[in-house]
């Protein structure tokens, strides 16, 4: 598939690379942004794409297979969005690298999916010619094809595939409307006009002209300005109104994730209880057993318990994102978060770091500025994490009672919110400690564009919800299960005269008693410590923990047994040190991991891990030593 | 923007900043380093072009502008970096 051909930019020849063991033949698929490529993208290869990154890059490579009416299949692979192919970021670059056959890992495409905007077509354009001019067998897809005709626009696709000399489609890729016409070109069965050699400019106002020209000459109108997006802003960003809305989206976000999803959770924990159960009745006593039950059941099965949350918390930003709302937030955001160096499009993977860091993290992408990326990545593991949760919410329970405040608020959601500011007001700190230190950044514009509101689609919620379940499951199947398992049998070893030893001789109560003398000083005993060892996996892994090593029958964070154990092992103060160090700390390895892939190295994720553990242990030293006071 | 008096009469140079909501101004010149003035222009910000002041985010900052059919949000900092020939309703006395 790979062929060498003589690049025209630098004259050296690219290497032959191996050609990779692909059957099906690769189609790329790209545009600028707000196009509706991956709308296009879902819409052909639906259940069937997977998401990796380019290797040695944080851009992420999108492939599907598309499957055509004679039973042929085609890759797909969907390229970043870029408004131009002279490669000046590292989007533009992968699209150059991809198309020209530059990248060893992916196979060189053998046709191209142009997809442009339909309602800005003579913009979207200036893609045209140096797409075209690859050489490669293109179709040019104009899409929102519904949004042109109901506002009023035209456009005539045959002269336009005259004057571009390649194939034209006016598609609308949320409807479905017009897409037989892409597949009849993935199937080669389309009509090909004669190749035309179109004039690659480098010149943007030079370009821009050639394609306004071009435009003009397919007796292209553009449509009338979207009525109901003016209007819907003129309140939306309304001085008054605009952060009202703002608010009351962010609030009903919050309020779904903590309360209206209870029931579903509890679902999910019965449905784990009862399941551990029946396996403890069916199976007879043995090694076998206590490891289902006591490692791997309750284990995975204490942390599955928030997959609804999370899903909920997808399926809003999913909507929000997919309707044009998020534009509008970060727009909303952009002052508050220019104030503490960031830019708003940072607002987004904050938001959604409240959930999880890995997808806020994942989510940083369309931050194009490298240094304010970075550093958004370096805060968002301080967002009160869904883990976390867990975790607050039983030593809350353990130590506070449940008293009225204020006639309306009880001690415990007070301390849950307390719990929830000090982890932004913290995030806020070190943006600002890093923006006016090593993340100083030049002035790069913030600019953003406005895309016009749309009805978002039950295709494209449902393959994200899918996407971020299978990411969840994966985690709570592999890190979780492994630490889980190792913690039953670090319990379990050495036997001595054919019985486990009690936990506290076994080689995790040796553990926990080994970095004792370095946890004293925040309260902690050696049972903490071998939460504390566990919990540096993935954070919730430390109730499973606890409740093991306190040998109670349902370690999850409503169970009194375990709430009296701990009061028995903490005093007041460590409980307090207990929870600071849980909202300071980066215990969890998939966000290092993570961190280390999107950065390129283990430079910042290092460093991260050191800052984040030191402001935990210090914090949590702290508040041991002010409880005496209060 | 300084004002000397002697030189009242001459145009004095506007920017983006200086169109009011509905205002129109043509684009003269991109005052801004050649990499983000690259930018601006894949956007639509090229010099000649008309570009409409739109709304604004809470507090007047960022403002989207509509320019080559679509809206685009731009930081008061560098919409200032963009001059224009103003047209349409002059908002403010110079």
């Amino acid at each position: 598939m790979s062929e060498c051909r003589d690049c025209a930019g630098c004259g050296s020849p690219v290497a032959v690379s191996p050609a990779p063991a692909a059957a099906v033949k690769a189609v790329a698929v790209i545009g600028p942004p707000n196009s509706g490529k991956t709308t296009l993208f879902n819409r052909l290869t639906g259940l069937r794409q997977k998401v990796a990154n380019f290797p040695g890059v944080t851009v992420e490579q999108h492939t599907g297979i598309a499957e055509l009416a004679d039973g042929q299949a085609v890759e797909l692979i969907d390229l970043p969005g870029v408004y131009s192919l002279s490669p000046h970021s590292e989007d533009e670059q992968i699209a150059y690298d991809v198309l020209t056959g530059r990248r060893d890992d992916t196979p060189k495409p053998e046709a191209i999916l142009l997809v442009l905007d339909s309602t800005n077509l003579s913009r979207h354009l200036m893609l045209a010619a140096p797409i075209l001019s690859l050489g490669l067998p293109s179709l040019i897809i104009l899409n929102m094809a519904d949004d042109l005709r109901s506002r009023g626009g035209t456009v005539d696709t045959r002269a336009l595939a005259k004057e571009l000399g390649a194939p034209v489609a006016l598609v609308s890729a949320r409807q479905g409307q017009g897409i037989e016409q892409v597949r009849d070109f993935l199937s080669g069965t389309m009509a090909q006009p004669a190749p035309l050699s179109l004039p690659v400019l480098h010149d943007v106002p030079k370009c821009r002209e050639w394609a306004g020209r071009v435009g003009s000459q397919a007796d292209y109108r553009a449509p009338i300005a979207p009525k109901w997006t003016r209007r819907l802003d003129r309140w939306i960003l309304h001085p008054v109104a605009g952060p009202l809305i703002f608010a009351f989206v962010v609030i009903l976000v919050f309020q779904s994730i903590f309360s209206y999803v209870t029931p579903l959770m509890d679902g999910v924990k019965w449905l784990f209880d009862v399941s551990g159960t029946w396996i403890a009745a069916t199976l007879p006593p043995s090694l076998l057993r206590s490891l289902l039950v006591e490692g791997v059941w309750r284990g995975v099965g204490s942390v599955i318990v928030f997959l609804p949350q999370v899903l909920l918390l997808f399926l809003f930003i999913g909507i929000l994102e997919d309707s044009g709302y998020l534009a509008r937030a970060a727009l909303i955001a952009d002052r508050t978060m220019a104030r503490f160096g960031l830019q708003g499009k940072s607002f987004i993977p904050l938001l959604s770091a409240y959930a999880c860091a890995v997808p806020a993290i994942l989510s940083t992408r369309t931050i194009e500025n490298k240094r304010d990326r970075t550093a958004t990545i370096l805060i968002a593991p301080f967002m009160t994490c869904s883990a976390r949760f867990p975790v607050y919410a039983l030593i809350i329970a353990a130590f506070l009672p449940n008293r009225q405040v204020l006639g309306f608020l009880s001690v415990r959601t007070v301390a849950m919110i307390g719990l929830y500011a000090l982890g932004f007001v913290m995030a806020v700190l070190t943006a600002r400690l890093l923006k006016s230190s090593i993340l100083k950044s030049g002035r790069t514009p913030f600019l953003l564009e406005m895309p016009a509101y749309r009805w978002p689609t039950v295709q494209s919620l449902g393959l994200r919800l899918l996407d971020r379940a299978k990411v969840f499951l994966r985690r709570a199947g592999t890190v979780i299960l492994l630490v889980t398992v190792l913690l039953w049998a670090a319990a379990h070893v050495p036997y001595t005269h054919g019985h486990p030893p009690a936990i506290r001789d076994s080689v995790a109560g040796t553990l926990g008693r080994t970095i004792e003398p370095a946890i004293r000083p925040l309260g902690f005993d050696w049972k903490i410590g071998i939460g504390l060892i566990t919990s540096f996996a993935a954070r919730e892994t430390i109730i499973a923990t606890l409740g093991a090593i306190y040998g109670m029958d349902h370690p999850d964070a409503t169970s009194m047994d375990l709430q009296s154990a701990l009061r028995h092992d903490l005093t007041p103060g460590g409980a307090v040190a207990l929870l600071i160090f849980f909202a300071f700390a980066m215990q969890c390895v998939s966000t290092v991991a993570v961190v280390r892939r999107e950065t390129g190295g283990w430079k910042w994720p290092l460093a991260q891990f050191a800052y984040m553990s030191a402001v935990a242990y210090g914090g949590a030293f702290l508040a041991l030593h002010l409880w005496r006071f209060v | 923007m300084q004002l000397s008096s002697n030189k009242l009469s001459e145009p004095l140079p506007a920017s983006l900043v200086d169109l009011r909501r509905g205002d129109e101004g043509v684009l003269s010149k991109i005052d801004l380093p050649v990499e983000d003035a690259r930018r601006l222009m894949e956007l639509g910000f090229l010099p000649g072009a008309r570009v409409v002041a739109g709304q604004s985010a809470p507090g007047g900052d960022p403002r989207v502008f509509q320019v080559d059919g679509s809206e685009v949000a731009v930081r008061r900092e560098t919409a200032q970096r963009l001059m224009i020939l103003r047209k349409g309703r002059l908002s403010r006395p110079a």
